[in-house]
């Protein structure tokens, strides 16, 4: 195993000079791909992630529809190229666990019961992988059903929490995942400050669990400014092509 | 590709009124309080073949785990050490709802949150499970049985798995040159055990938040958020399951309460199993 690099400096700050409580640069676009219905691409930092809504729309085989709304079906997929190692494209443990956890972040936002025996489909793919794919992930499908009209309550948005030589800090990436003490996934409801994902993959004290789940919280709502910002800006441009 | 569950048996809206009635009474259909677990037994060295196991039965939820220790080459990025592994089969015998094949997206789930939990606070010291470094090494098989589902199985397999290991004794290990021969007549010592975890499922369904949930329960609970917790009160891993939401405040709660239900896990587990053995 590779020696630990310094995580947070004599300045505390971080590697890659942030601050604990500072996302990395966000970039948004929304409206992408011409075949799907919905679609989004999100980048945090070097993490580039694309999603797509392909629905409402017919449930084959019929027998798995749901009579009083739609089912939602998710895919969690990784490129080959996405990590350092070439990954196999073959789905892993890891991202059947994922798509369901991403899904279920989706669930209680989307208003399945309009659309009764169809499915609505969120493929996700990481085109690069650099920490917070699944945060990435869900922040770039909530804006891919929202792109495909599709009524929603609220947007979901989402950023990765963690514990790195004993800081609390905000939008872990790649190398403090590996090196740090614990990494905190967490996505919301943000008008309803609902939490609609949350695993924690390491060790907190409560106390420190608190701070973490706060932090979350507060990097979310810029990153849901964010979000809305993205879906104004396509429609504006719609808006001037007319 | 993950898929809204369409298995499940439809639950009248009338069994959910029935439930969060008796819920503001403060009972259960079951007549348990809301934060009760359910009868707990562990049953220890239920497979004497494997190197260690326990049944372990929460209420009418039976889950069987067996330990195996076998040789293997370690990772590359960590050559000084052994492996472990976590898997949970969800065998058609346990529920009308799981059917043969391989592992589904919910027995994958439960097996990552164990392997988390254990992992992330090491209960096992994988760095002693090396025989010749960068060469051999023990892999250590946790293997989660569902035999009987009547909800909670997270909760009940991590108390499986946890006994186990505890119980668990490695094989004598022969190194002869480059190969290492396992004498499995002999057992040696037990596990490098270091730590102790055990999981609490909060259930949310309506205002109420209940722990221990039978699988009647499961179908109309809104979310559920399993809290893994440490023998000293740490948070070692988390998991928010099913298709709701919950506030910060409950999250909060949910947290609190697990924290302060853990220590009964953690004492029925110190019965079974005292940690001055």
């Amino acid at each position: 195993m590779s020696e630990k690099p310094k995580l947070i400096d004599e300045n505390g700050l971080r590697h890659d000079g942030r601050k604990p409580d500072q996302l990395r640069p966000i970039r948004i676009e929304v409206g992408v791909l011409s075949n799907a219905n919905g679609s989004a691409i999100v980048e945090y930092g070097n993490t580039k992630v694309i999603a797509a809504v392909y629905g409402p729309r017919e449930l084959h085989p019929r027998h798995l529809a749901l009579p009083d709304r739609a089912v939602i079906r998710c895919r969690y997929h990784m490129a080959p190229f996405s990590t350092e190692e070439r990954k196999s494209p073959a789905p892993s443990r890891r991202e059947i666990e994922l798509s369901k956890v991403i899904r279920e972040a989706l669930e209680p936002v989307i208003f399945t019961e309009l659309y009764p025996r169809a499915t609505i489909d969120i493929f996700i793919e990481v085109l690069q992988a650099d920490g917070g794919t699944r945060t990435a992930g869900v922040t770039a499908a909530a804006l891919a059903v929202a792109d495909a009209g599709i009524p929603m309550r609220d947007l979901v948005a989402a950023v990765a929490v963690g514990k790195v030589e004993g800081v609390i800090v905000l939008d872990v990436d790649e190398l403090e995942d590996k090196y740090g003490e614990a990494d905190m996934p967490v996505a919301m409801m943000p008008a309803f400050n609902e939490v609609t994902l949350l695993q924690l993959n390491g060790v907190l004290t409560p106390t420190e669990f608190k701070k973490a789940l706060e932090l979350a919280a507060e990097g979310i709502q810029e990153i849901y400014k964010l979000q809305r910002e993205a879906l104004r800006k396509k429609y504006i441009e719609v808006g001037v092509e007319e | 590709m993950s898929m809204t569950p369409s298995n499940l048996p439809i639950i009248p809206k009338i069994k959910r009124e029935t439930l969060l009635t008796l819920l503001s009474r403060n009972t259960r259909i079951d007549g348990r309080k809301l934060h009760d677990f359910r009868p707990i037994r562990i049953e220890l060295n239920y497979i004497p073949k494997a190197e260690g196991s326990a049944l372990v039965k929460l209420g009418n939820t039976i889950v069987l785990a067996g330990i195996k220790c076998e040789i293997g080459t370690p990772f590359p990025d960590t050559p000084n050490e052994g492996v472990l592994t976590v898997h949970a089969e969800f065998v058609p015998l346990a529920s009308p709802t799981f059917e043969p094949g391989p592992p589904d997206e919910n027995a994958i789930e439960l097996a990552r949150v164990i392997d988390r939990s254990l992992r992330e606070l090491k209960v096992i010291d994988l760095s002693k499970l090396a025989i010749i470094p960068g060469k051999k090494v023990w892999i250590i098989w946790v293997d989660i049985y569902i035999l009987n589902h009547d909800g909670n199985l997270i909760d009940a397999s991590m108390l499986a798995s946890m006994a186990a290991l505890l119980e668990a004794k490695k094989p004598k290990a022969v190194v002869e040159g480059e190969e290492v021969k396992i004498i499995r007549e002999e057992r040696e010592e037990p596990l490098p055990i270091t730590n102790r975890v055990v999981s609490v499922s909060v259930g949310k369904i309506g205002e109420f938040m209940v722990i221990d949930p039978t699988a009647e329960e499961e179908q109309v609970l809104d979310v559920k958020l399993v809290i893994s917790v440490s023998k000293d009160g740490k948070i070692s891993g988390m998991q928010l399951t099913g298709m709701g939401s919950l506030s910060i405040d409950e999250v909060h709660k949910a947290v609190e309460l697990a924290l302060n239900k853990a220590t009964e896990l953690h004492k029925i587990l110190e019965e079974a199993i005292p940690s001055s053995k």
